[in-house]
């Protein structure tokens, strides 16, 4: 038995897959730069000795980390509009959902490598005067983040591969676009195999560069 | 100097952690110019005293006083809470020297001695930098500005923490144990340039074991224990004459050795 792949139909779609894959990189940019940022703040929260902040992170946290993305996308996309009366577009609660999702798993990233570094490091820098935030920026942020590239990169090809699953709430990304256009075709072999050579093309980059950046930061003042 | 406002008067601090109270009431007037050794044995609370001054711990109950003015919100035990901002004023009057060094790895040693100035002090990064290659040249590093603090010894990296605390032109220096990391081939090149510090008539307040240092360096010399100030007086009378019976069971384990 012997199976003739014809990818020439495919390859004749292209701009449609091409349209799907902006869709899919503005996805990943928005959900990963957001997450990254609004994860110190909960990481800050989860690391906390105070009480309410700490519970309200932990909770959140522990909520996104527990339950299936799909079903934080499809609640997100059809629960929220009974509850609140507003409408997202697919784009935004997709968006939204995977932010937020990704917040939750940097959050633990950067609370972990906040709490890497030695206690003195803090102390030095309260003891010529420095407000928590010029602690965060000048000292205690620019040493974690080399050791936490690693489990960012680990999440930020997570993320890329999960907007796929923006396609089950219509979002018109490069998911979507391949089961239309395998359902048009008939060629799902072929439209798939494509499809995961495009993301594999979108996301390896991103990994090797990240390995670069890790190497570089490593490498500063040893 | 009795008359004086003194520089930093402590009034009743007590400090605990849980149910274990480490100081148990310290009054202190310090004046200007004074050089106070603080010795006792490990658990005295001699380093929590110290931590206490510039609230890197918070004190339990008691009073800071800077120049007269108490820090914090005043209860009816003494302080007790303080506002951040009021915090960073504090830090950047009474300078803090750890025993772990605790410089900057990812900064070379000029940025070290920069980062006070031009990050809390808002200094323009030129001045700092003139002023930071000051402070280097007085702990004699000059030479290594460009270096980051791995590459340095132990003497060498708390010598640029010395610089560093100094580049905030504080009032006042606390030393915390200052040698007590250091290879002893190494402790020397510390002690001469806090030594040095004092012929320029600053006020510092040091902890150590380092009992032969103590003599030389101080005006006066504070033997801590159990929490409590146990005696106190000029290095002669503290050292050589001590009257209190800890005290001399305390200096009597340093001299056990002494040929």
């Amino acid at each position: 038995m012997s199976y003739s792949f014809q990818f020439g139909e495919i390859l004749a779609n292209g701009d449609l897959l091409l349209r799907g894959l902006k869709l899919t990189v503005l996805l990943f940019a928005l959900a990963f730069s957001g997450a990254l940022v609004c994860g110190l703040f909960i990481g800050l929260a989860r690391g906390s000795a105070r009480r309410l902040p700490n519970l309200i992170a932990t909770a959140y946290i522990e909520l996104f980390r527990n339950t299936p993305v799909l079903v934080q996308l499809i609640w997100f996309y059809y629960a929220m509009p009974a509850l609140t009366g507003w409408q997202p577009t697919a784009f935004t609660a997709a968006a939204l959902g995977l932010f937020l999702n990704t917040s939750a798993y940097c959050a633990e990233i950067w609370r972990a490598g906040l709490q890497s570094l030695p206690a003195g490091q803090w102390e030095a820098g309260r003891a010529i005067g420095m407000s928590e935030w010029q602690l965060l920026r000048r000292i205690v942020v620019p040493q974690a983040i080399a050791r936490m590239v690693p489990a960012f990169t680990n999440r930020g090809v997570e993320l890329a591969k999960m907007t796929s699953i923006a396609s089950t709430i219509t979002v018109q990304e490069l998911m979507y676009e391949a089961k239309m256009l395998s359902t048009q075709t008939f060629l799902p072999l072929e439209t798939f195999t494509v499809v995961a050579v495009i993301y594999f093309v979108l996301i390896y980059p991103g990994t090797l560069a990240a390995y670069a950046l890790e190497r570089r930061l490593n490498s500063k003042g040893a | 100097m009795a008359d004086a406002t003194p520089v930093l008067a402590v009034e009743g601090l007590r400090k605990s952690f849980g149910p274990n109270e480490v100081l148990k009431g310290i009054d202190l007037k310090v004046g200007a110019g004074e050089r106070i050794a603080i010795l006792g044995s490990s658990g005295s609370g001699k380093s929590t005293f110290l931590r206490c001054i510039n609230f890197m711990e918070t004190p339990s109950a008691g009073r800071i006083v800077l120049d007269g003015a108490p820090i914090g919100t005043q209860g009816r035990g003494g302080v007790l809470a303080a506002k951040s901002a009021e915090l960073r004023r504090l830090r950047t009057r009474v300078g803090m020297i750890f025993q772990q060094f605790n410089l900057f790895p990812h900064m070379t040693v000029l940025e070290n001695v920069m980062e006070g100035p031009v990050t809390v002090k808002g200094l323009k990064r030129e001045e700092a930098r003139a002023k930071a290659q000051d402070y280097l040249k007085r702990v004699g590093l000059a030479e290594k500005a460009d270096q980051y603090p791995q590459r340095l010894s132990g003497g060498q990296q708390q010598r640029v923490a010395i610089a560093r605390a100094l580049a905030m032109e504080p009032e006042i220096l606390l030393f915390d144990e200052p040698t007590s990391s250091l290879d002893p081939e190494l402790v020397g090149e510390v002690l001469d340039v806090i030594l040095g510090l004092s012929q320029e008539g600053r006020t510092m307040l040091l902890v150590t074991h380092e009992l032969g240092f103590a003599y030389h360096f101080a005006t006066r010399v504070l033997f801590l224990h159990e929490g409590r100030i146990h005696e106190q007086g000029t290095p002669d009378e503290v050292l050589k004459n001590p009257g209190q019976e800890r005290t001399q069971a305390f200096l009597r384990r340093f001299s056990a050795f002494h040929f």
